[in-house]
């Protein structure tokens, strides 16, 4: 090594390139380090993308005509309000069985596989059965009906889908005259559904509904959306729809419905039994206990608008509940 | 560390605590937020606005911890950052959730118990930016000026639980940050103990010793 009398003044470098390396070393880190940051903030914020399996479903009546315009259809099978896009129906799910991440359910469930797939129908019936999905699908032609779908979470959307009333199950295995309430159950299984391998709820899902409001023509077995069949993410093979209740109601891939004589326990419920009843009816007037209900946030839409009662379907639910207090039977 | 260095360090830091903002804003413009934009902004500025809290809060013990004396520097960016972030959030909420409302906004706030921890933690963070400055370091006095400054613990504390409370039923993510926070608090906890307590006398060793 050269001692510093020893460098010749030729050799040592100018101040103005050693500031310029210096400048470019730094102008190189701090780039870089930004793009690690921005890395980072990607990797724990990806948006859901990607293709949805999903098929054309056969023999589909589409949806009766709405009466006058901002009117739902007389039978609310039809609500006349721009539909929510494809691509947010099948990426933006709660469907905790997948994961508790509205945006990460799609690409959980993308392989989920239903072959095979059998639902129970018993209890109090004259007829119990236990249906493939394919006798199930063939009860009865998949009509559309575009439903507003009123999340609690205080979000909304309008998804065009595809089934029949569940009214026509339940005729087909004949309840008897004891059964008073339907129990609704998802199937268990950890290693198809991973989101069950975490103790968030209950497993399995269930759910229930007094036996005329699963007989009200607009409770529908939904087996599609789009004209397409369901996708995992949105409950396939087969799901139930509650339009005027919250959409926790609306219980995912059903492998069992039983009617029963009690009211029947529900998953949310028990998970939290101030914060979501039995009933779950959209109700503008009564608030979650840590957020209000007033308003919701359509999906694909700007700004907030007003929560309907029964969520637009009053006229045909709202006798239902005649004489009863909906703040109490929240 | 050299003051070049130091300089260098510190653009680093303020260039970085930024990309989060600028990704978001730039997300924001191409309309890359996702289903629910409202809902993704406030949520992702409020887990930014406690990670930096944390973050903040970490410097000190990292400090001593290691000896790096020199990475005090980073610290109130990181707080500002945390400042700026936590604004944000209640920016985007009153802007997009409550439609510039006031009183919207406030009958909300007074309403929700988790809205009061979430004001509560942005308002102690109001002075804590105020005084941030070395002017205003000089004219409180260390002493006072560190007592003051105690109160990013209960910005940070009132945030998480914020952030606890309106979480609808999976608390994992904030429980770790409530873990993280614990942790923090946990080390000053010993800190002040172990200064507190004083040198044992030698009157009292011969006393345990007989």
């Amino acid at each position: 090594m050269k001692t510093p009398d020893k460098i010749s003044p030729g050799e040592v470098t100018p101040p103005r390139v050693y500031l310029n390396r210096r400048k470019f070393l730094e102008a190189g880190i701090l780039a870089a380090s930004a793009v690690a940051t921005g890395l980072v903030y990607r990797q724990l914020n990806h948006h859901a993308a990607g293709k949805v399996r999903t098929t054309k479903l056969a023999g589909l009546t589409p949806a009766a005509t709405p009466g006058p315009a901002g009117t739902n259809a007389s039978d609310g099978f039809h609500v006349d309000e721009p539909s929510t896009s494809f691509e947010n129906i099948t990426h933006y799910n709660n469907f905790y069985e997948f994961s508790t991440d509205k945006e990460s359910v799609a690409s959980a469930a993308a392989n989920f596989d239903t072959k095979g797939w059998t639902v129970a129908v018993d209890g109090l019936v004259q007829k119990p059965k236990v249906f493939t999905i394919d006798e199930l699908l063939k009860l009865s032609p998949p009509e559309e009906r575009i439903y507003r779908m009123r999340c609690v979470e205080g979000w909304s959307m309008v998804i065009p889908w595809a089934g029949y009333s569940l009214s026509k199950l339940l005729a087909a295995v004949q309840p008897l005259d004891s059964a008073q309430y339907v129990a609704f159950e998802t199937l268990l299984d950890t290693s198809r559904m991973p989101g069950q391998r975490a103790d968030v709820l209950n497993w399995p899902y269930v759910e229930g509904l007094r036996l005329d409001e699963a007989m009200h023509p607009l409770t529908l077995l939904a087996s599609g959306i789009y004209g397409n069949t369901l996708p995992p993410q949105d409950g396939a093979p087969i799901r139930l729809v509650v339009p005027w209740k919250y959409g926790f109601k609306g219980i995912k891939s059903i492998v069992k419905i039983k009617l029963v004589a009690t009211q029947p326990r529900t998953t949310w419920n028990e998970a939290a039994p101030n914060e979501y009843g039995f009933y779950a009816n959209v109700n503008p007037a009564v608030d979650h206990p840590r957020w209000s209900q007033a308003t919701e946030q359509r999906i694909g839409q700007s700004g907030r608008r007003p929560t309907l009662p029964f969520n637009g379907y009053a006229d045909q639910v709202a006798h239902l509940y005649a004489g009863m207090d909906l703040h109490k039977n929240f | 560390m050299t003051d070049k260095n130091l300089r260098f360090a510190r653009l680093l830091v303020l260039v970085n605590c930024a990309v989060p903002a600028a990704l978001l804003g730039w997300d924001a413009w191409h309309h890359q937020l996702g289903a629910n934009p409202v809902n993704f902004a406030i949520l992702t500025t409020g887990l930014l606005a406690l990670i930096f809290l944390i973050l903040t809060l970490a410097v000190t013990p990292l400090r001593k911890v290691s000896g790096w004396n020199w990475i005090i520097f980073a610290r109130r960016t990181l707080g500002l950052y945390a400042f700026f972030y936590a604004s944000l959030h209640f920016l985007i909420f009153f802007a997009f959730d409550r439609s510039f409302s006031v009183s919207g906004t406030l009958s909300e706030m007074l309403k929700r118990q988790y809205l009061i921890f979430g004001s509560l933690g942005l308002f102690v963070m109001v002075p804590l930016a105020v005084t941030s400055t070395n002017a205003m370091i000089k004219r409180l006095g260390g002493k006072r000026w560190r007592a003051l400054h105690r109160l990013a613990y209960v910005a940070a504390i009132a945030g998480v639980i914020h952030y606890y409370m309106q979480t609808k039923k999976d608390v994992r993510q904030p429980l770790v940050f409530m873990a993280l926070l614990a942790l923090l608090l946990a080390y000053r906890l010993v800190e002040y103990w172990r200064q507190r307590k004083p040198t044992p006398a030698p009157a009292a060793k011969t006393k345990t010793e007989a």
